[in-house]
């Protein structure tokens, strides 16, 4: 570059052509502006990848402040949350907006999982897209079960214990993998300082690995049009500036509602967990694990010679291993004719759960 | 007969594998059996005192701490004692007495169990333990059976 180049250009053009030529910012802008989004009547399941991702960064966020006040023991956990709820600034809102984007995130997951799922978005080329998101999915669920405990509260004493006691009933590995996670034979102070460790350190390093892939795929392979409309002719969006901003507007609304519901519905505390005191009547675990646990409650004590427990657990453990391996079992026939048997065993799916959890509510 | 260099290079090929291989070993040993909680031993504990006989009213039931494990000390509705295992037998919740149902129930599943700690129904697989009860003087002593 000549001097007579350089003062033709304003600071700003020169601190960018700087970066540029160290970086090769035009190149990523030129990748950004390539992606684009085929829009038709399917194209409001698009948003809820996005959606969980934002409520992902919602929870690193919110998760990083009320790090500055917890205290990960037996002896001080629920007095170090209670602190946080009643005598840190704001404290209650960053802890129930954590919870509550919780669950959200849990419930934007499913929605994003059955959309892709019904829509058939894990076709080849996609099917790690799929398995790195379904093990995002089994991460997600830790992370629930995880955090669950940090409260140090009855429910989430009682819903540990039988949390942890299901992974020992599993053959061969229950009993390792029981003393593993409770970090000794018993849900005491040990658990909790595991729990803690793997909600702040493991599965958010597990996290960003995945969801790193996962959204390389997407980028890879560009958005996936639904069977039905593939071939034919679609509009199609720029996704920068036009649908990035439409997933703002997502993300603002999304900010919105978890402030309202933090302010409306404060996250309980409950009463301080005690290992020596009945379990309280109506427990019930988070309503994404519900199912489950109605399941399990139906689940006659003896099946034939085996404990109805086993069954259960191995039902739903090879239920995990079927999504996980959706994209290897939905092969095209070879005339090109589609499959209903996945969408009906989709919808069944979806059934179960929905009864199953209702079930749990009125029970 | 191979090629002089050829072999070498086999060789040396075992050489770094066998070694990298070792080293895998010797870092990942020790991190799996960090991660494997120490078995703690605990001071055998083989009876402890409850409390005073007048402190459990008739029809009604207490968590007692048996060392680390709960016991729940029973006065059954004709006025004895009994004590069993608080531990659910069937995913290690703790249960309770219900007095008007005068039988022991488990909060998480809807297990219960009778005065004897048999399972009657839900989804408990086995019965509860049974410690031994004895009064001395006015002391309710809970000693293993």
């Amino acid at each position: 570059m000549n001097s007579q180049a350089q003062t033709t250009l304003t600071r700003t053009e020169r601190l960018t052509q700087w970066l540029d030529e160290r970086l090769g910012l035009a190149a990523i802008a030129k990748l950004a502006h390539k992606k684009e989004v085929p829009i038709h009547r399917h194209s409001i399941w698009y948003y809820f990848g996005g959606m969980t991702a934002f409520l992902i960064g919602v929870q690193a966020a919110t998760g990083i402040l009320l790090l500055l006040y917890y205290r990960p023991s037996a002896e001080s956990a629920f007095e170090s949350v209670q602190f946080i709820m009643t005598d840190v600034q704001f404290g209650w809102l960053i802890r129930s907006i954590h919870s509550w984007s919780a669950n959200l995130l849990i419930a934007t997951l499913f929605i994003h999982m059955f959309s892709v799922y019904f829509l058939k978005a894990y076709r080849a080329p996609r099917e790690l897209t799929w398995v790195t998101g379904a093990l995002l999915l089994f991460i997600m669920l830790g992370f629930g079960f995880s955090g669950y405990l940090l409260p140090w509260n009855k429910l989430a004493y009682f819903a540990t214990k039988v949390g942890t006691d299901i992974a020992g009933v599993v053959p061969v590995v229950g009993h390792f993998l029981l003393r593993f996670l409770r970090g000794g034979d018993d849900v005491t102070g040990a658990t909790l300082t595991r729990f803690y460790g793997f909600h702040i350190a493991v599965l958010p390093a597990l996290t960003l690995a995945l969801f790193g892939l996962h959204g390389l795929l997407v980028q890879k392979h560009g958005m996936s049009v639904p069977p039905s409309l593939e071939g034919k002719p679609l509009k199609t969006m720029k996704f920068v500036p036009n649908f990035l901003l439409r997933d703002l507007i997502g993300w603002i609304l999304a900010v919105g509602v978890l402030a309202a519901l933090a302010a409306f519905f404060p996250w309980e505390l409950g009463e301080k967990a005690d290992p020596f005191a009945s379990a309280p009547a109506g427990i019930r675990p988070e309503w994404y694990f519900l199912f489950m646990f109605q399941t399990l409650k139906l689940i006659p004590a003896k099946i034939w010679i085996f404990d109805g427990e086993v069954i259960g657990i191995m039902a739903f453990s090879l239920g995990g291993l079927l999504l996980l391996l959706v994209p290897f079992l939905d092969r095209p026939s070879p005339q090109g004719k589609s499959k209903p048997a996945f969408t009906i065993i989709g919808i069944l799916v979806v059934l179960f759960i929905v009864v199953m959890t209702v079930y749990g509510y009125l029970d | 007969m191979e090629p002089e260099f050829t072999r070498r290079r086999k060789f040396l090929n075992y050489l770094l594998g066998t070694s990298t291989g070792a080293t895998l070993v010797a870092i990942f040993y020790p991190v799996i059996k960090f991660v494997i909680p120490p078995q703690v031993i605990e001071a055998t504990q083989n009876s402890v005192v409850a409390g005073k006989l007048n402190e459990f009213a008739v029809n009604s039931g207490k968590i007692i701490k048996f060392g680390n494990k709960p016991v729940i000390l029973i006065r059954t509705p004709t006025g004895d004692l009994k004590a069993l295992s608080a531990v659910c037998t069937h995913l290690d919740c703790i249960v309770q007495y219900q007095p008007e149902a005068k039988g022991i129930w488990c909060a998480c599943h809807n297990g219960r169990y009778n005065l004897n700690g048999q399972n009657i129904s839900g989804p408990p697989p086995r019965p509860l333990e049974e410690y031994t009860v004895n009064v001395r003087g006015d002391d309710v002593i809970i000693s293993k059976a």
